[in-house]
């Protein structure tokens, strides 16, 4: 019972954060709660702090739209947010879109599909980079926020919400694409959101650290990360991991049985090499 | 029916060009216009809801109702209609129909007062309400049996259930929603022309210069009329004016030249203001000649109270030391106390000063039935003297934001518009002058000043009292379904009444009870003091409709009785009886409604009823084999000591014996077995007929067997027998057949011409007969015979040594003060509430809730006030408040702008949303008179909820 | 996946890097313009909803899509479930608000809650604010248009159920008076809109009484045509004011597009004897 524990805690710790968001976002549509009014794209908390999402921010920007003080405010506490406690924290511990993918890699590793398509991953993890610059410009072309009218995600979130529509159609895709196209294919590869904060994720403060002293290479920890590129560093020397697509999921840590894995904050000064 | 094509184009010509004319067609002939458009049946209806008689046509296809429109051929509205008359098609579909008998019943399907509804027999229904009926009468004797009737119900079924109740169950406790509704204009026209109802007609509007509206929102509650005011309007705009006079501002304002806003129950100030300004300062402009020939002056108690409880009434006791008395809080009881002793007001003094009072003094109230006398034009001068511009606005400006000296001109130019020579003025009013404290008394005051300046009973002038429902007069009063009336104006209080009744009947003399109190509010305080113990609610929502409401409806559901209402749709009424009876509804029947403009109109039966419902006539007929002459016609003792006398052994003279049903006597008689029935010919041939020949779906019916019909014109019958009472009595119908060929008549009909104008000797032929006779050569003469002998005194009191005169074929101008209400905004309840209705809604809502597009365009009663009175008790737009007074409270959504704008000091909540159950916070007081409930004004508080 | 075949090794020079290097990026971004296409044209298409009727104080429609967050905090502040937020399948711009008049107008709350939450400014507070007030009479949120065939109150029935629903009646909407000559009797009561008051609330279109709406609200660009400024009304006063706009005027038709000098040295002269 206790490895259980000890090796799901965080997965725990996870589920109820992304829940809870969607719990307090759902209530205060629904029964008119002040904790947490609004959605992932702008959010205020107790009816006071404003929160919105950069990377609709920059589209809008992009768009040509006047910037809202408040949405500047919102902008800046989530980008300290997110710098503070790692960008792609956002990733596994808020977006709803988690679940789905993780559900899907779960199945896909259950029902073998890892086996028959290999490890060879038929697609390149920069395509969210090619999405996000393509997000600006088609934003800047089109006068609109171009992303914001096809993400998957806010149409999730919205979906439980709001009311969700067809929004169930969109959550089907992705789980069908990861399970069956492209393994981690949406949160590792395609998601332009997932780009941005992993682009301010290379800045962020908490990171999680290898002790390669303790490492007996088991190599748990590469099979259950979801962007196993990042801990190229396993067995080989102890090193933080520094790329920004770590998502600081922390199943690496719980799943390692070695103590060879744990969260650390960045020395800034010390180490200036790069995760790659 | 075979019909070339030529005749078809014939007949469908003919058809349309009468309509375009206005003119009545044949109905042979346009019953062949009818069924050659096949697939669908068109046949000629009266709309289900207003006063005002609109006339339609009504659309039947596979046995259903599929559509509606207005009857071209109809003189009131030539093809229109409002949006409740447009959905007219809709109103007997609604998913929750009302399909068989509902019983409350226990596990083992034993009558329970506390049990859940379970389906139950027609018969099953029956049985039960023969026992409760029996026990009833048992225990309380003929006044424990009432029933709630209405101004809906058609005149065949009120007369039905009339003759049941009076002559079988020997009880008066049978009175109509139309108490709420017309007792007041009734009184008025009692006292004022010994004879009910309008001179006039609606001809009045296009003849008229000037239409004057007293407390009635008629843009909304008589569109029809309305748009009639409207386009007489337009026709002459400089000439014709139009002043609107209510308590708030709404949409009849629109259109008027003036709009006065008055505090509640000032009316009565402004009306002897009126008088006042001819009397005083235009003389002139009386025509004395017309007085002195038509008119004498009369005077009545003021020191009556309002209606409400008395001490002593059992409910009442006992009297608590914190002031709460039986069922009564100490909060209640602060208004009830009014009753007895009211103190007499800063406000009220001036007025009641001719009459020795002044203010502070506790006038000591005591019930003054109808009593009163004639008096000298002196007399009615010193009483009219106090009513200066300068006293009555003080007393009735009723917008605290408006500037006294505009409100004075206001006043001013309203007494020109009356006094003006040769300007035509008709004075109408619905529920605000009606549903007062003071309601019969305005009434008369309106006649006062019509009289005065000879501006009464001619085409284009008078004051003319508007119908709330469709059939308020046709069956209500006319028929007489009301606890003090019999049939054709006559009263179960006077022995030749009775006894014309009694022959007209065939039942023995002595049979009638003399003694009818049971008016509608009665019935209910009855039945909270025990006293009635089977009520039952016919084409009404007794329930929703009555003010005080939680008493009633905490009786019905705790104390030891029987309630029974037939209805449509399962309404309040429905939820706090014993027993739902499914009644047929409008369409689903033979019937016949009366107008405000005293027309009355018939209809055939256009579909069979949904499910197993059956009408209301049937149900009392069904009702009535239950009983037998030893059941009921025993003697009895009445609550005042008075006996009522075995009647059974004249009755076995007549040649019935102890074990003849009422069914046999009262309906199925050799009288009633003469009106064949006779398919083959107009108007029966092609149409239903549930009650007579059963029909096709075989309700299993009161005796456990398929009921198969009557086998006679059970419709034909009742009206026949009922209009023989008034035939001959200035009350004139014409015969059953005829009124199925035309689009109403207009009583009294004489040799087979109806009646625009009564009293005046040009129009009507019993005026004219009645100035032959007594040879005082006056252009009128109003014959009415109530209360036409008159003793003398002063407005001080009857000098009771005087002889009583009489003033056969006269008027008479009241002397009536202005006095306050019971209840009046206080500190802690600082706000009148009014209410009322919404075009879009019918009464209780029961049928045009249940229609889609009239629930969506107004689906919910809201609680309009002035922007202001909303700041002040924290409250805005869309807010949710309590309304409360001493009674109980409701919540409804804040409305401050939209069709109506009440003044800082009043708010107004309409009644037809059981969810805004507003008759819980309204009080039950009434005019003494009429005992009609004062719907319009009470005190309550606003917050936030 | 084919590059260890033996035969294939012989005929190919291997790739340099430079040009593997050039050639992924040509394939890379030949991807990301088809998909950019693809992505654009559908943005088009979802944001080409113009019939949509958007909360007090939104801003020009092209405006909004740029600027709206789609966060719902103004949805979430109505208290009348009025506004909605557009779901996939809604056919509308996705997650924008949105709503229905028909199903649940704005019922013109005088503080306007759904405005002053927009935390972009896609709803401008400004807009409804008079001396300084929230002033909710002032909201555009599109037009009321009446069909005059399908109208009873045009055919004589007494309705009037807009007139009555609408907040601002008497100044948004009005009722014309008029004879009914067929009757001889009657008056019709029509419901005029009056463009300058009505905010589009909808309550008329929600309280009409026929089968589809005769009364609905479309956003004032699609309901409104425009006369040009260049005629000015003559017996009206205000309407001097659109001078204001008046542009110099310079007009081209097929028979004037060609230089004067072009048309008089032309070959139009032959025709003409």
């Amino acid at each position: 019972m206790k490895t259980l524990w000890n090796n799901y805690r965080y997965l725990f710790f996870r589920r109820v954060t992304q829940i809870s968001l969607l719990v307090l976002y759902f209530g205060a549509n629904a029964w008119g709660w002040k904790m947490l009014q609004g959605n992932l794209s702008s959010s205020v908390i107790l009816g006071v702090i404003p929160m919105s999402d950069p990377f609709a921010a920059m589209q809008m920007l992009a768009a040509g739209a006047i910037m809202a003080t408040n949405l500047l405010v919102g902008v800046t506490v989530v980008v300290v947010f997110y710098f503070l406690i790692g960008g792609r924290a956002f990733c596994s511990w808020v977006c709803p879109v988690n679940m789905v993918t993780d559900l899907a890699n779960f199945s896909r590793e259950k029902l073998g599909i890892n086996k028959i398509q290999g490890i060879k991953q038929p697609a390149s993890r920069k395509i969210r980079y090619w999405v996000l610059a393509l997000s600006l410009i088609i934003s800047a072309l089109m006068g609109v926020t171009a992303f914001e009218f096809v993400s998957p995600i806010s149409m999730v979130h919205r979906g439980i919400v709001f009311g969700l529509g067809f929004g169930w159609a969109a959550m089907l895709i992705i789980f069908l694409f990861d399970l069956f196209v492209l393994k981690n294919g949406w949160c590792g590869h395609i998601c332009p959101l997932g780009g941005f904060y992993s682009l301010l994720g290379k800045f962020s403060l908490i990171r999680v650290q290898h002790y390669e002293e303790n490492c007996t290479l088991c190599m748990k920890c590469k099979k259950v990360c979801p962007e196993n590129h990042v801990l190229h560093m396993i067995g080989k020397e102890s090193l933080p991991v520094l790329s920004g697509e770590c998502t600081n999921c922390a199943r690496c840590i719980e799943v390692c049985d070695d103590d060879a894995l744990g969260f650390s904050i960045r020395n800034m000064a010390k180490n200036k090499k790069t995760g790659e | 029916m075979s019909l070339s094509r030529r005749e078809f184009l014939k007949s469908s010509a003919a058809a349309s060009a009468a309509a375009a004319v206005g003119m009545s067609v044949p109905a042979e002939l346009e019953a062949a216009a009818v069924s050659a458009e096949s697939g669908w049946r068109w046949d000629k209806a009266a709309c289900r809801f207003c006063g005002t008689g609109c006339g339609i046509m009504m659309a039947t296809k596979n046995g259903k109702i599929v559509a509606v429109k207005g009857d071209p051929a109809a003189p009131v509205n030539r093809g229109l209609n409002c949006i409740k008359g447009y959905f007219n098609a809709k109103i007997m579909y609604g998913a929750d129909r009302l399909t068989q008998p509902l019983l409350r019943v226990d596990a083992n399907g034993k009558f329970d007062k506390h049990g859940k509804f379970a389906p139950v027999s027609w018969k099953r229904a029956f049985d039960e309400m023969e026992s409760h009926i029996k026990y009833a009468l048992k225990k309380s004797g003929p006044e424990g049996v009432g029933v709630f009737a209405s101004g809906q119900y058609t005149v065949m079924e009120g007369y039905a259930a009339q003759k049941m109740m009076k002559a079988g169950f020997r009880s008066n406790a049978i009175d109509p929603n139309a108490r709420h509704c017309m007792a007041s204009a009734v009184v008025g026209f009692y006292q004022t022309f010994g004879i009910d109802e309008p001179a006039g007609c609606y001809d009045d509007i296009e003849l008229t210069d000037t239409v004057v509206s007293w407390g009635s929102n008629m843009a909304e509650m008589h569109p029809i009329l309305w748009s009639r005011v409207t386009d007489r309007k337009l026709s002459d705009p400089d000439r014709v004016k139009v002043v609107n006079i209510s308590t708030y501002r709404h949409r009849t304002s629109d259109l008027a030249d003036m709009e006065i806003i008055f505090t509640p129950s000032s009316d009565l100030a402004i009306w002897n203001y009126v008088a006042h300004e001819i009397v005083y300062n235009h003389p002139e402009a009386i025509d004395w000649d017309f007085l002195k020939k038509n008119i004498v002056f009369a005077a009545s108690p003021v020191n009556m109270g309002y209606g409400m409880r008395r001490k002593g009434e059992k409910s009442l006791t006992p009297v608590r030391p914190d002031g709460s008395a039986g069922k009564y809080s100490a909060k209640e009881m602060e208004t009830i106390n009014h009753e007895m002793v009211h103190r007499v007001s800063e406000a009220e003094a001036p007025a009641l000063e001719p009459y020795g009072y002044k203010a502070g003094d506790d006038m000591v109230n005591k019930p003054a039935g109808l009593k009163h006398w004639e008096i000298t034009f002196e007399e009615y001068k010193k009483f009219l003297a106090p009513y200066t511009v300068d006293y009555v606005a003080e007393v009735a400006k009723g917008d605290p934001d408006e500037d006294i000296e505009e409100f004075k001109k206001k006043l001013k130019y309203l007494a020109s518009l009356y006094i003006e020579k040769g300007r035509k003025v008709v004075s109408f009013w619905t529920m605000g002058m009606n549903q007062h404290t003071r309601g019969t008394w305005v009434n008369t005051l309106s006649y006062n000043v019509h009289f005065m300046l000879n501006k009464q009973a001619l085409p284009g002038s008078g004051a003319f009292s508007l119908t709330g429902q469709p059939s308020a007069c046709g069956t209500a009063r006319e028929v007489g379904t009301f606890c003090h009336r019999l049939p054709a104006d006559m009263m179960v209080k006077s022995p030749k009444h009775r006894k014309i009744t009694e022959k007209g009947w065939h039942i023995p003399y002595g049979t009638l009870n003399p003694v009818g109190n049971q008016h509608i509010m009665k019935i209910h305080r009855d039945i909270e003091d025990g006293v009635v113990k089977f009520a039952w609610v016919n084409v009404c929502n007794a329930y929703q409709d009555s003010a005080s409401a939680k008493h009633w409806v905490k009786a019905a559901r705790t104390m030891d009785n029987f309630i029974v209402t037939s209805d449509g749709y399962p309404g309040i009424s429905a939820m706090v009886s014993d027993l739902v009876l499914p009644s047929a509804m409008i369409y689903e029947k033979w019937g016949a409604y009366g107008n405000a403009e005293r027309r009355t109109q018939h209809w055939r039966q256009q579909v069979l009823p949904v499910g197993h419902a059956m009408s209301d006539t049937w149900q009392w007929v069904e009702l009535s084999k239950r009983f037998t002459v030893n059941d009921l016609w025993g003697p009895y003792t009445l609550r005042n000591g008075k006996k009522l006398a075995d009647v059974r052994a004249a009755a076995e003279k007549m040649g019935y014996s102890k074990d003849t049903t009422m069914f046999e006597i009262l309906y199925a008689n050799e009288r009633a077995k003469k009106y064949k029935i006779d398919m083959d010919s107009f108007p029966q041939k092609g149409y239903d007929n549930s009650e007579c020949n059963g029909d096709s779906r075989n309700v299993v019916g009161s005796d456990g067997k398929v009921f198969k019909g009557y086998g006679f014109m059970i419709h034909q019958y009742l009206f026949e027998e009922y209009a023989s009472f008034g035939r001959g009595h200035g009350h004139d119908l014409a015969d059953f057949v005829t009124y199925h060929k035309v689009r109403g008549l207009k009583w009294p009909v004489v040799d087979g011409k109806e009646t625009q104008w009564r009293f005046n000797v040009k129009y009507d032929p019993y005026a004219a007969k009645a100035a032959a006779k007594n040879g005082r050569g006056s252009t009128h003469a109003f014959y009415g015979t109530l209360a036409k002998a008159l003793k003398q005194g002063t407005l001080m009191g009857m000098d009771k040594k005087s002889k009583k005169k009489s003033l056969k074929d006269k008027a008479k101008i009241f002397a009536r003060p202005y006095m306050q209400p019971p209840e009046i905004p206080d500190a802690e309840y600082d706000t009148w509430l009014c209410t009322g209705r919404v075009l879009e809604h019918w009464h209780s809502g029961t049928m045009t809730m249940r229609v889609p597009e009239l629930y969506r365009a107004v689906p919910e009663a809201l609680c309009y006030m002035h922007p202001q009175t909303a700041k002040d008790k924290g409250l805005k737009q869309g807010d949710l408040c309590w309304v409360e007074s001493r009674r109980g409270k409701v919540k409804a959504h804040v409305e401050t702008r939209g069709r109506n704008r009440p003044p800082r000091s009043l708010v107004f909540v309409p009644w037809f949303d059981e969810k805004v159950f507003i008759n819980k916070v309204c009080l039950d007081a009434t005019c003494p008179q009429s005992k009609q409930t004062d719907y319009k004004k009470c005190a309550v508080k606003i917050y936030k909820a | 996946m084919s590059e260890n075949r033996p035969e294939n090794k012989k005929k190919k020079q291997p790739l340099s890097d430079r040009r593997k290097f050039i050639l992924g990026m040509a394939r890379s971004v030949g991807l990301a313009t088809l998909g950019g296409f693809v992505w654009s044209a559908y943005v088009d298409e979802v944001t080409a909803a113009e019939l949509l009727l958007r909360p007090p104080g939104a801003i020009k429609e092209d405006d909004f899509l740029k600027t709206c967050i789609k966060c719902g905090l103004c949805v979430e502040a109505c208290p009348y479930d009025t506004l909605l937020l557009a779901k996939p399948g809604d056919h509308k711009p996705l997650g924008t608000p949105y709503f229905v008049p028909r199903d649940m107008p704005c019922y013109m709350c005088p503080d306007i809650p759904c405005v002053p939450v927009c935390p972009t400014g896609a709803l401008d507070e400004s807009s409804v604010t008079t001396d300084g007030k929230l002033d909710i009479n002032i909201a555009d949120m599109g037009l009321a248009v009446v069909d005059e065939e399908s109208c009873i109150a045009f055919w004589g029935i007494q309705c009037d159920a807009c007139y009555r629903a609408c907040p601002i009646l008497g100044e948004a909407i009005t009722i014309e008076y008029q004879q009914n000559k067929r009757t001889g009797k009657h008056a019709f009561m029509k419901p005029i809109v009056h463009s300058d008051a009505c905010t589009g609330c909808g309550l008329c279109e929600k309280a009409c009484v026929t089968e589809k709406p005769a009364i609905h609200i479309l956003p004032r660009e699609v309901a409104m045509g425009r006369a040009g400024d260049y005629y000015i009304k003559g017996w009206d006063k205000k309407d001097e004011q659109r001078l204001k706009n008046a542009k110099e005027i310079k007009t081209t038709t097929e028979l004037s597009k060609r230089k004067a000098s072009d048309k008089l040295n032309g070959d139009l002269l032959e025709g003409l004897y």
